[in-house]
């Protein structure tokens, strides 16, 4: 064995290919499959795309790195699901670019936040945390209630991320601000928005200030819809998956 | 230098390795000085300055000041002082040598300013935006070009140990950027980018990359910084060879694929999580037959440990390292996980390896550096140098000990059950038991940082040429 690695030794650009080939082999096995098996992402229904609202109150939660504190991961352990609810399933966040599963809780899991708390409670909580809860350690985010929320570039945010996989359609483009801010107005027409993302979608003036749409408009309204879009209730991991059921159906009918 | 030194001795390139040991110097003192400011924002959230100086904004500055611009600094400047003592040749082209300096330095500036003003992926460890990403692939490129025409005209027919963990180190980590960052800018004006990976693969895929970054940036590469200076500063050959070909191997084959222990219970698929965790305990060998090869190396030498504060802190480095690779591979077994994870047992878990091994074994390569680049005899005092290791073991000791409390705390805080059936604490009860673990953290981290500006004053001194006071302790080595 010396003597053999003794050619390594004395070739720089041998070693330097095989550090590469060696260091290769972990990688490919446990990144390459995510993306072919089927299995990977559970088939569970309701999960569409985030309205530009929406997905503008994700910037800024991306911008303001809330991730380092607060998860987005709920682990199939039982006082896990009691405090936070079901565990997460990986079709949840099958439209994050990146995901934000987070690696530490300064503060709770925020999975399934979307609808525990009122609009008010969180402009008040992030406007000034120990107000609501005393003995938090979370900085104050008061300026989102002052910030206007930039517009500019929905368009383009929504077309970046087509780009990358995101069943964005055209119209959806194109409506992007019409979108975003007949989200945050609930007094304009917004039957074009719901047509878009479905009924569900919430449309309230989430900062409670109607003359303004603000940053903070936007990350309320993410933080409404995170863990409420999958149909939960009506999944079940015991069962076949439905993509199989499909395709045993597609069967029968041949 | 080497057994077989030419006749005609080369010429080595000391310039750029006296500029990248400064910058080392100037970063870590930045790094942790942000770390005991986050640190004391998480006892005291009323030092959260919105929106430029909160917690979530300067955790990445923390994070990137010490791991990218001071190891970082670190590792170019060991790199290059090992590179050209062990082939025994300059370091080729001074132009693009110096390029990876200012090149690296301007990154480094570019990434900090952008999380100040809210431009991050939100991915650990590889925060900075598109833009700052190409620019350091540009650098990267460089750095590798340097570091391997310098092996190719090397004038030692072997290449030395060190120079392998080098190059896997620089290689590696090239490999991980490229693969982790690509994404798509909103505009080509505009900061923000999507990045092309979502949910479970881009989960995956951060993992591996934020693992291997710990596995390489700051394994494989200050293992490098363990062949050449443990043996030159105790002046004795490695322990084993043929050790140390198995280490290599080991080490960068296994280390790949411990990313998924940071994804135990989530929504990643069971089989990648089971290889995950397995080649997570095996890595505990590897590592440990390092950290012997290191610490053996001193065999017939032991008695120097005890005058010589420099080789203490390589050694005092290589028992954190041998700790944490221990405790590593523990926190990677699922049932232990599912305690550990989310709490503070693992910001003490880096920071053990972090402190106590990293930075350790930088403070010794750079006691060792110090005089031989500026040409003195020896560090200006080795007192100061004692004083910096104990001062800072201390702060280590009540940094990891006060997390491991806290963390353990946190997990079972989290899953305790009054007798009726019910989760017996709120969240926040949580948070606010962790208060005082956090307040004695914030007092190791200051501890840490003020035994570090006593070496800032150390190698001040030095430079100027001021005298040794107390020639008695003058470390065995530190002139060539």
């Amino acid at each position: 064995m010396l003597d053999k690695h003794k050619k390594v030794e004395k070739n720089s650009i041998l070693l330097l290919v095989l550090i590469v080939v060696v260091v290769s082999v972990g990688g490919l096995i446990e990144a390459v499959p995510l993306f072919r098996v089927q299995t990977t992402i559970e088939k569970v229904q309701g999960m569409r795309p985030y309205t530009p609202l929406e997905l503008a109150g994700q910037d800024i939660y991306v911008r303001e790195n809330c991730s380092v504190c607060h998860s987005q991961q709920i682990r199939p352990l039982r006082d896990e699901v009691e405090r936070y609810g079901h565990y997460s399933l990986a079709a949840e966040s099958m439209y994050d670019h990146p995901f934000l599963w987070g690696s530490k809780r300064t503060g709770p899991d925020l999975a399934r936040v979307g609808g525990k708390y009122s609009d008010d409670w969180h402009v008040a909580h992030l406007s000034a945390p120990r107000q609501m809860v005393p003995v938090s350690i979370m900085p104050s985010y008061d300026f989102l209630n002052r910030e206007g929320l930039d517009l500019t570039h929905i368009a383009d945010k929504l077309r970046a991320l087509r780009l990358v996989g995101v069943p964005y359609t055209d119209e959806m483009i194109e409506n992007a601000y019409n979108d975003a801010m007949a989200q945050a107005h609930p007094e304009t027409d917004s039957a074009g928005l719901t047509e878009r993302y479905g009924t569900k979608v919430q449309v309230r003036a989430f900062d409670g200030n109607r003359d303004m749409t603000t940053e903070m408009d936007a990350l309320v309204a993410y933080l409404q819809v995170l863990g409420t879009l999958a149909d939960i209730r009506n999944y079940n991991p015991d069962l076949a998956p439905p993509a199989s059921q499909d395709k045993a159906r597609e069967g029968e009918g041949k | 230098m080497t057994a077989s030194a030419p006749a005609t001795k080369p010429v080595f390139n000391d310039h750029i390795v006296r500029l990248f040991t400064l910058a080392a110097v100037f970063w870590g003192v930045v790094g942790f000085a942000a770390g005991v400011f986050i640190a004391l924002q998480m006892a005291f959230p009323g030092l959260n300055v919105e929106p430029y100086l909160s917690f979530g904004r300067l955790r990445p500055l923390h994070t990137s000041a010490v791991i990218f611009a001071f190891g970082g600094n670190v590792l170019f400047a060991t790199s290059y002082f090992v590179v050209q003592r062990t082939c025994q040749a300059r370091l080729w082209n001074d132009g693009l040598a110096f390029f990876t300096f200012w090149g690296y330095q301007l990154f480094i500036v570019i990434a900090a300013v952008g999380y100040v003003l809210g431009i991050n992926q939100s991915k650990e460890y590889a925060e900075p935006e598109w833009y700052a990403d190409l620019w350091l692939t540009v650098v990267w490129v460089a750095y590798l070009l340097v570091f391997l025409m310098t092996l190719k005209g090397r004038r030692e027919p072997h290449i030395y140990v060190a120079n392998w963990f080098y190059l896997a180190y620089i290689v590696t980590v090239a490999i991980l950027h490229l693969f982790n960052n690509p994404s798509v800018p909103v505009v080509i004006t505009g900061a923000k980018s999507y990045s092309v990976w979502s949910g479970v693969q881009s989960a995956m895929i951060q993992w591996w990359y934020g693992h291997n970054a710990v596995g390489f940036f700051l394994t494989a590469g200050f293992l490098g910084i363990m062949y050449y200076f443990v043996p030159k500063q105790a002046q004795r050959p490695v322990y084993s060879y043929r050790l140390s070909i198995l280490h290599f191997w080991s080490l960068i084959f296994i280390y790949i694929w411990a990313g998924p222990h940071h994804l135990l219970y989530s929504a990643l698929p069971d089989w990648a999580q089971t290889l995950g965790m397995t080649f997570s305990i095996m890595l505990w060998m590897p590592s440990w037959g390092g950290m012997i090869n290191g610490l053996m190396t001193l065999s017939g030498a032991w008695h120097k440990l005890r005058e010589d504060p420099i080789l203490q802190f390589m050694i005092v480095s290589l028992a954190f390292y041998g700790m944490s690779t221990f405790e590593g591979p523990m926190m990677s077994i699922k049932e232990v996980n599912s305690l550990s994870h989310f709490t503070d047992w693992t910001i003490g878990h880096v920071h053990s390896g972090a402190l106590g091994w990293n930075a350790f074994i930088s403070f010794g390569a750079i006691y060792y550096l110090v005089p031989v680049l500026w040409n003195k005899k020896a560090m200006y005092s080795t007192k100061l140098i004692s004083v910096h290791l104990w001062l800072s073991t201390l702060g280590v000791v009540l940094y990891i000990t006060s997390m491991w409390v806290a963390g353990i705390m946190q997990g079972l805080m989290w899953r305790t059950y009054d007798a009726l059936g019910f989760l017996q604490y709120s969240f926040a009860e949580t948070v606010e038991a962790t208060h005082i673990y956090y307040v004695i953290r914030a007092l190791g981290g200051l501890l840490f940082l003020s035994a570090a500006l006593i070496m800032v004053y150390n190698i001040r001194k030095t430079v100027a040429g001021d005298s040794q006071p107390a020639p008695a302790l003058q470390p065995v080595s530190g002139s060539v």
